[in-house]
């Protein structure tokens, strides 16, 4: 709590051109089609689409190919609609970041009023399509989703805490639950445990990449953990998750709900996490700064986009070749 | 704003996404209408 209070007091004195509320209130350029597309942060959709279809895959039950395609729209539009907000929301941090100041609304393409209401309207009509369209459940947590990621992750967590992303998080994991819920109507144990492993892939995963970017995030007075509990404890933190993450991918075979195909893939896959993981908490020095590049750390990233790919996927395969009923 | 500007060919690039994206929508309304009719019917 005294590294909280210490950052509070180090954020309270930054140069106030690091973050400038008054940033890009004034049209620069008009905006292009692609301008919007950014908006609903493609890339970040792309995974959340792919984690929806395996929900809807592994789902018990057949769901027509016509309603499915809304389905995945409607989690494609909510996902981009909540996108739209958060770039609204952080639009002053954002022009602060090296990795975000070439977003629509810094680069003053796009006025944030013009963000809010694309997303607040595509959020709407994405929740609406999919309770007329699918069913009132999947509508439910895909409303339950996007109003957690806005409200929750983007206005409460991000800029109080360190636990930002453990428990912002469960934003991202909830779309392969929406999929099952779009062809079962309900929730069960497979879908609550594909949830909780995107749940638990989340903080490795973003704490790897804040290792590197960990400057980026002080300056803007985002308290991610390596700027406030320091890169040691972050390290032993990745290292903490990974060990949970691990078994945790393995469950559904246990459990009967995957076939052996999954069952060896989660086995190696998580074998490699944990040796990448492992790699992180060696990379430091006596006050736990990178002894070199931060190699390591931008491996395990890479590596665990591709880890919670290739699991998913393996979860879909069996289903559609048969090797699971 | 006169044709041919950036300002005039940006506008004309976000109208006709505009109205490709009611075309579709259109067109999806239609099919799940009769998806929908479909199923009701068997």
């Amino acid at each position: 709590m005294s590294d909280l209070v210490a950052f509070d007091e180090r954020v309270a004195n930054l140069d106030a051109a690091a973050v400038d509320d008054t940033a890009a209130v004034v049209r620069r350029t008009a905006p292009t089609v692609s301008d919007y597309v950014a908006l609903l942060k493609p890339r970040v959709m792309s995974l959340v689409v792919f984690t929806g279809v395996v929900g809807m895959a592994v789902a018990p039950g057949n769901l027509h190919p016509v309603l499915a395609f809304v389905a995945l729209l409607c989690i494609a539009i909510g996902a981009g609609a909540s996108g739209a907000i958060n770039m609204w929301y952080d639009a002053d941090i954002d022009a602060a970041m090296a990795r975000t100041k070439g977003r629509p609304i810094p680069q003053g393409r796009i006025l944030p009023g013009e963000a809010l209401g694309f997303g607040v309207w595509l959020a709407l009509a994405s929740v609406a399509m999919m309770g007329l369209v699918v069913n009132v459940a999947a509508a439910g947590l895909l409303a339950l989703t996007i109003g957690f990621y806005i409200f929750v992750y983007t206005m409460w967590l991000k800029r109080r805490t360190p636990q930002n992303i453990v428990i912002g998080g469960a934003a991202g994991a909830f779309p392969p639950m929406i999929g099952w819920a779009a062809v079962t109507g309900d929730v069960s144990l497979y879908s609550v445990l594909m949830f909780a492993i995107i749940f638990m892939w989340t903080p490795p995963h973003f704490w790897a990449l804040a290792l590197f970017r960990c400057g980026d995030y002080a300056r803007v007075g985002v308290p991610m953990l390596p700027v406030v509990a320091g890169p040691r404890e972050t390290r032993r933190q990745i290292v903490i998750y990974s060990v949970l993450l691990a078994p945790l991918v393995v469950s559904p075979w246990a459990l009967g709900y995957a076939g052996a195909l999954y069952g060896i893939g989660s086995v190696v896959l998580g074998a490699i996490f944990l040796g990448l993981a492992w790699r992180v908490w060696r990379d430091q020095d006596e006050t736990g700064a990178t002894r070199g590049t931060d190699r390591p750390a931008k491996q395990l990233f890479a590596y665990s986009i591709l880890y919670l790919f290739l699991v998913f996927a393996l979860m879909a395969v069996e289903h559609w070749v048969g090797l699971v009923k | 704003m006169k044709p041919g500007s950036e300002e005039y060919r940006r506008r004309a690039g976000r109208n006709v996404a505009l109205a490709l994206t009611l075309a579709g929508l259109v067109v999806l309304f239609f099919v799940v209408t009769i998806v929908k009719l479909k199923s009701g019917m068997s």
